[in-house]
């Protein structure tokens, strides 16, 4: 007779368990987890912007830490971004390396030169293939690669001030803040 | 009578919307590479708009997935090439229908769990009530009682 009670307890139980589990994660809803942490980062041999004869290439990155940012001047997050893009690299901590994402040249150097350029150096993807290599699907996302040119972190969306605390200062290593 | 006529002709002029609001309008050169392709291009998920798949989604990202699939497929690549190739970059989330492995094992798995147990109780519940009927043999209570 104690079953006729206990069963739809536990039942009912085990529903609040996985219904709470899925309300804890809902502002994940949307995120899709990157399958490149801890992959090899991908190869990229792009035009530089603002310079379409220099070729910029991901080899040359090889050897330090960089957080390649994807943006472009179409994007309203991406402007929202900016100033936190502007005081990472104002604390010399990482390199930005920038991909401009199915963008147009002129605009976006207008863009970098009202709001001030953040990056070391800017790739310009106009036809949106090197995204593709990357995962991307919503612009802002950033990708924080080792020096062995391992993805070690991504972040989906704006990079704010918290993310860069919790999540991007304590993966790069200390050595690095005297250099600037 | 006026209003049946109105309802035909909003439905059929939302048909003809549809189909203008077609967005791939992609031909492969031949109906077996077409057919691959947009089964191909229904089985990936739009990774921008989710509930949406690239063939269906007007987004940028679809379209330069879709011509993605495009090249490939005329590249010579198989299906599971495609497959892989947007695997790699964008996780299992990409496929509406997603491969068989540890991680979405209890997708697959819980459906058939749930009709088990549901299966389970049913034949409990039928078998314990066939068993009430047989051993009931008090006389039905006459008409209009008491």
């Amino acid at each position: 007779m104690i079953n006729r009670f206990l069963i739809p307890v536990v039942v009912f139980a085990l529903l609040v368990v996985v219904l709470a589990i899925g309300i804890k994660h809902s502002p994940e809803k949307g995120i899709i987890p990157s399958p490149l942490i801890g992959k090899p980062a991908p190869q990229f041999s792009l035009p530089s912007l603002g310079d379409p004869a220099r070729t910029v290439s991901s080899a040359t990155l090889r050897g330090r830490w960089y957080l390649l940012n994807v943006w472009g001047s179409w994007c309203g997050t991406c402007r929202e971004e900016h100033r936190m893009l502007l005081e990472v690299r104002r604390s010399g901590r990482v390199p930005l390396i920038g991909l401009d994402w199915k963008d147009d040249d002129s605009q976006a150097l207008g863009y970098l030169q009202q709001l001030g350029d953040p990056y070391e150096f800017v790739a310009a993807d106009r036809d949106g293939r090197t995204a593709i290599d990357w995962g991307v699907y919503a612009a802002p996302e950033s990708f924080l690669v080792n020096p062995a040119g391992i993805v070690v972190y991504k972040c989906m969306g704006e990079l704010t001030p918290d993310i860069w605390e919790k999540e991007i200062l304590p993966r790069l290593p200390q050595a690095q803040a005297a250099r600037s | 009578m006026r209003l049946g006529i109105a309802i035909c002709v909003a439905g059929a002029g939302l048909a003809l919307a549809g189909a203008a609001w077609a967005i791939d309008t992609t031909q492969m050169p031949t109906p077996e590479l077409q057919a691959r392709y947009e089964g191909l291009t229904h089985e990936l998920r739009c990774v921008q708009c989710q509930d949406n798949d690239i063939a269906d989604s007007p987004a940028g990202i679809a379209e330069d997935l879709r011509r993605q699939v495009r090249e490939m497929l005329l590249a010579g690549k198989s299906d599971d090439d495609v497959r892989n190739f947007m695997l790699a970059r964008y996780g299992d989330f990409v496929l509406y229908s997603p491969r068989f492995a540890p991680k979405t094992a209890w997708l697959w798995i819980a459906p058939e769990v749930l009709l088990l147990v549901g299966a389970l109780v049913a034949w409990r519940v039928v078998r314990k009530r066939s068993r009430l009927v047989s051993a009931d043999t008090e006389p039905l209570p006459e008409d209009g009682s008491p």
